[in-house]
């Protein structure tokens, strides 16, 4: 949805801003609320002619979603218009949860995956967490069905008040 | 270009290794940074594969699906790693997957142990997630940018791996009679192939500051595990150290099995995509 530029989109913006706002609409293949700007892992944008080159971040290490994200973004830069598309993975510094933006978390929420919030309040080889506020209800009367869940960055809850079942992203 | 071709474009292939691994610091690695490389990476595919057979068959659906995900974490791990390795000659990461015979892998004899029981995995799986939570915790600090940052990634994901076996080793050996009978003779079971991990050699001596000293993991190591044993009320097993050699192509009988079924594909047929 809504990947490609607009015809007739004004050719006075600068041209990084342009493949920038290209490449932000690109959403995350698993979580379609967030797009890869809100989910912190799109770094830097720069053009250079008709050639644009993309860092992004991965999340996991063994993230399926990248190739994806990957793929999509070479077809919308290039549907824009940009003859080559470079796309880099970028490992350091490591993605953290905490890239996530504000209108990322709140989208989250509001798709039913409780945002990570909740870090561990302790940490070491037996660790304790914070209780998780359910996303449909706002209750924290919730606890953890298994710590992985349906991706890798989700763990599986359940919710004392509301009895309904949903993922947290986990703190990372 | 269509778009067929922009989708063809990008491959695995076309990724630019170490350049892009590590954001800036395009050199190929040394001869002894890549054998480095090529032990963790090993260490990581052969856990990975391991617990890749779990799905489906875990005692719970939700073990599946963590299981799975861990295995998938280590996957990651191992690709980048074996990426790096690769590049020094030219390799990639599935001719060194797919086309090295036994003698030519370097994991260490724990990873090759076979799944046994829930219990025996999950032992398998306190003990190598506790040391690849130090490994990393340092290798964060290499001299090496592109195993620097491999390991700043893994570091944050082995660390839910740890937590995972920890909180199943508490649950089995607090449980029944029976799930604290298994996981005390799980870990008795796997114990021996601990020492292995912590050994140094030539080419560690070689790679100071680039690698990581595995004797100098083993007290963090053991404070770990004491505390959790202790915890689940379970004494930490005393038993005779292997004469593991993985890390010199000496393997145990099990990693031609675990070899045979992950390369059959590839080797059948060699360059077969999906």
């Amino acid at each position: 949805m809504g990947r490609r530029t607009a015809p007739g989109e004004p050719c006075s913006e600068p041209r990084a801003d342009r493949a920038r706002k290209v490449a932000a609409r690109i959403v995350d293949p698993e979580i379609p609320v967030l797009t890869i700007d809100d989910l912190g892992i799109l770094r830097t944008v720069e053009v250079d002619g008709d050639c644009v080159r993309v860092d992004i971040t991965p999340t996991y290490s063994g993230c399926p979603a990248i190739d994806a994200i990957r793929d999509d973004l070479v077809l919308a830069l290039t549907a824009a218009g940009y003859a080559e598309v470079d796309v880099r993975l970028v490992l350091s510094p490591a993605w953290s949860t905490d890239w996530i933006s504000e209108k990322g978390r709140r989208a989250l929420t509001a798709y039913g995956i409780a945002p990570p919030t909740g870090r561990r309040a302790a940490s070491g080889p037996i660790p304790l967490r914070l209780s998780v506020r359910c996303p449909r209800c706002g209750s924290l009367d919730t606890r953890e069905l298994s710590r992985f869940g349906s991706t890798a960055c989700k763990a599986l809850y359940s919710c004392g008040a509301c009895q309904e079942p949903f993922d947290h992203f986990k703190a990372f | 270009m269509s778009t067929a071709d922009a989708a063809a474009h990008v491959t695995v292939e076309s990724l630019r290794l170490s350049a892009e691994l590590a954001g800036s610091d395009s050199r190929a690695p040394s001869a002894d940074v890549a054998a480095y490389a090529l032990r963790l990476g090993d260490d990581a595919l052969i856990l990975s594969q391991q617990l890749g057979a779990w799905i489906s068959r875990a005692p719970e659906i939700e073990e599946d699906v963590a299981l799975g995900n861990i295995a998938l974490d280590l996957l990651g791990h191992a690709r980048a790693l074996l990426r790096y390795a690769g590049s020094w000659d030219g390799r990639t990461e599935d001719d060194l997957a797919y086309f090295r015979d036994e003698a030519e892998f370097r994991s260490c004899w724990l990873v090759e142990q076979p799944n046994g029981g829930f219990a025996q995995t999950i032992a398998r799986q306190f003990v190598a997630a506790t040391f690849m939570v130090e490994l990393y915790a340092r290798l964060r600090t290499s001299t090496d940018a592109t195993l620097a940052a491999i390991a700043e990634k893994a570091a944050k994901e082995v660390d839910y791996h740890r937590d995972h076996a920890v909180q199943w080793v508490l649950r089995l050996a607090g449980g029944t009679a029976k799930s604290r009978r298994r996981m005390l003779r799980a870990l008795n079971d796997v114990w021996p192939y601990v020492d292995e991990l912590f050994r140094d050699d030539a080419l560690i001596d070689r790679l100071d500051g680039t690698a990581v000293r595995p004797s100098e993991l083993r007290d963090g190591f053991d404070t770990v595990v004491s505390t959790v044993l202790g915890e689940a009320g379970v004494p930490v097993p005393d038993v005779h150290p292997s004469a593991a050699g993985g890390r010199n192509g000496e393997h145990s009988v099990w990693l031609s099995g675990i070899l045979a079924e992950m390369q059959v594909l590839a080797r059948r047929h060699p360059g077969a995509r999906w």
